[in-house]
């Protein structure tokens, strides 16, 4: 159960499912405009296409938040989510990608998809938050993270939404820290002392 | 010297497969974006029975059958008609406007799968009564689904969904005049196939298309590294007549592209640019 060594930080990425927005809701607007890292969100939402998690979350929060874009570089202190219908995917040269590959665990975006090549482009600078959702994807996903060196939070399984998804990862994934949604929170805006 | 860790040699064995591949069979997926391509390489290496990249590439060199098989992993024909509705009814509204101006079109459908885009095309140039001056290039680099466009053959369980995006894009007739339902499946009308070339074409390592009026390339460069999308924009850029149209797919841009500056926006919800005139 290390800590994380948090300067050493650079890039955080998250997963959700079933009771995303409630529980981003307690995390993200949370930190404030000096939070110094990118974050890229994968959460599942039906591909209607009309993207409005990005925006929902552009009002609440005071990081800038974008849905992103295919070959973006990843800005600091920025939130990106995956656009609906497509896998996102972090370059080895801390670009974005998008991709139209086959849904993983019926999902697209996926969690998993993004832990690991996030996790081939940061290798130990990379911390993963897996949240509540009620299939398992994600779990394979944190363990590429933590096998590169990598370090990992999982929602407490007890207040989650749905709970599959922070079980199936925990399982996966022994070293990670099981926490609270508050204590994420918290966790999170001491990153933005250092 | 024995401690590289094993993603590194990985690493290294992909760049060789790639390698392989271009300089044996001239596929050159080696600029193609890194993180999907080594997902799709993956997958590819577990489902044909390879330990590792390298016996994969033992037998693809020394085994040609094996090259579709791998082909099919690594290029992606995920498609719908009228995907993103609201690009083909930008297209009928804003673009069609201009191209009615001209006497006789050429249209490129860059990386046309396995004909959905086309066909919704041609479908929209025909209710806009354009179909007749325009003549349609389908390209890609599968040929297998180069084969199933000119079929026009789909799962009749599909139409729903083209039928309701047709719908939305500002159709003006009912999907259904374009098919005959027979088994299963929706067989498109074959004269819609009366004005369009089809060609293997690869936007990687072919040339120009001359004097394109419209050029409609999407889902295709969001598999290419920058430089690659690079370059296929300046073959875009260098088919399109002045003051041609360029329409990417829904979460493409030209944004971060070297050749940004010779375009300007069109229509830009819909990723639709047009060349600049000089
Ligand atoms: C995801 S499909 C997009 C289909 C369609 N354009 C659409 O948006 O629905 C991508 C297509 O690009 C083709 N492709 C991949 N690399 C290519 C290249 N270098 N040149 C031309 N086509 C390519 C693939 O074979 C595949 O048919």
């Amino acid at each position: 159960m290390t800590p994380p060594s948090d300067p050493n930080l650079q890039a955080i990425v998250i997963g959700a499912s079933a009771g995303a927005v409630e529980a981003l809701s307690i995390i993200l607007p949370a930190l404030s405009q000096k939070f110094p890292l990118p974050i890229m969100v994968v959460v599942h939402i039906p591909p209607d296409r009309t993207s409005i998690i990005a925006d929902l979350f552009r009002e609440k929060c005071n990081l800038p938040v974008a849905e992103a874009e295919d070959k973006e570089p990843i800005r600091p202190g920025t939130i990106y989510f995956a656009p609906p219908g497509y896998h996102l995917l972090v370059e080895m040269d801390r670009t974005l990608s998008l991709s139209n590959d086959e849904p993983v665990f019926f999902s697209r975006p996926s969690v998993d998809v993004l832990f690991e090549s996030a996790a081939d482009a940061y290798g130990p600078a990379l911390l993963a938050i897996v949240l509540t959702g009620a299939n398992q994807d994600g779990a394979y996903g944190v363990k590429s993270v933590a096998d590169a060196g990598g370090s990992a939070i999982i929602q407490s399984p007890a207040g989650a939404y749905a709970t599959a998804m922070p079980a199936a990862a925990i399982t996966a994934c022994p070293s990670a820290r099981v926490l609270a949604l508050a204590d994420i929170a918290l966790y999170l805006r001491s990153l933005e002392k250092v | 010297m024995s401690d590289v860790p094993e993603s590194k040699l990985e690493a290294l064995e992909i760049k060789l497969l790639l390698e392989a591949l271009f300089q044996h069979y001239h596929y050159d997926f080696r600029n193609y974006a890194q993180a999907s391509i080594k997902r799709r390489l993956n997958r590819a290496r577990e489902q044909m029975g390879f330990a590792t990249y390298s016996q994969l590439q033992d037998g693809l060199l020394h085994n040609p059958a094996l090259l579709p098989h791998l082909l099919s992993f690594l290029t992606i024909q995920v498609s719908e008609m009228f995907r993103d509705p609201s690009y083909f009814l930008g297209l009928r509204e804003k673009v069609l406007p201009h191209l009615r101006t001209y006497p006789s079109l050429k249209v490129w459908v860059a990386g046309c799968s396995e004909g959905e885009e086309l066909y919704s095309l041609v479908i929209l140039f025909r209710e806009e009564g354009l179909e007749d001056r325009t003549l349609f290039y389908a390209t890609d680099i599968n040929q297998e689904a180069l084969d199933k466009a000119n079929a026009g053959i789909y799962a009749l369980d599909r139409m729903q969904l083209f039928t309701a995006n047709h719908r939305k894009s500002g159709g003006k007739s009912s999907l259904s005049d374009y098919y005959t339902a027979a088994y299963g499946r929706a067989v498109f009308d074959r004269s819609l196939r009366q004005r369009v070339v089809f060609s293997d074409h690869s936007l990687v390592t072919d040339a120009v298309f001359a004097e394109m009026h419209l050029i409609s390339c999407r889902n295709v460069m969001i598999y290419f590294d920058r430089p690659l999308q690079d370059r296929a924009v300046g073959l875009f850029k260098d088919s399109l007549t002045r003051k041609g149209f360029l329409g990417l797919g829904a979460k493409e841009s030209l944004r971060f592209s070297n050749h940004a500056g010779a375009f300007l926006d069109f229509v830009k919800d819909e990723k639709i640019y047009q060349r600049r005139a000089e």
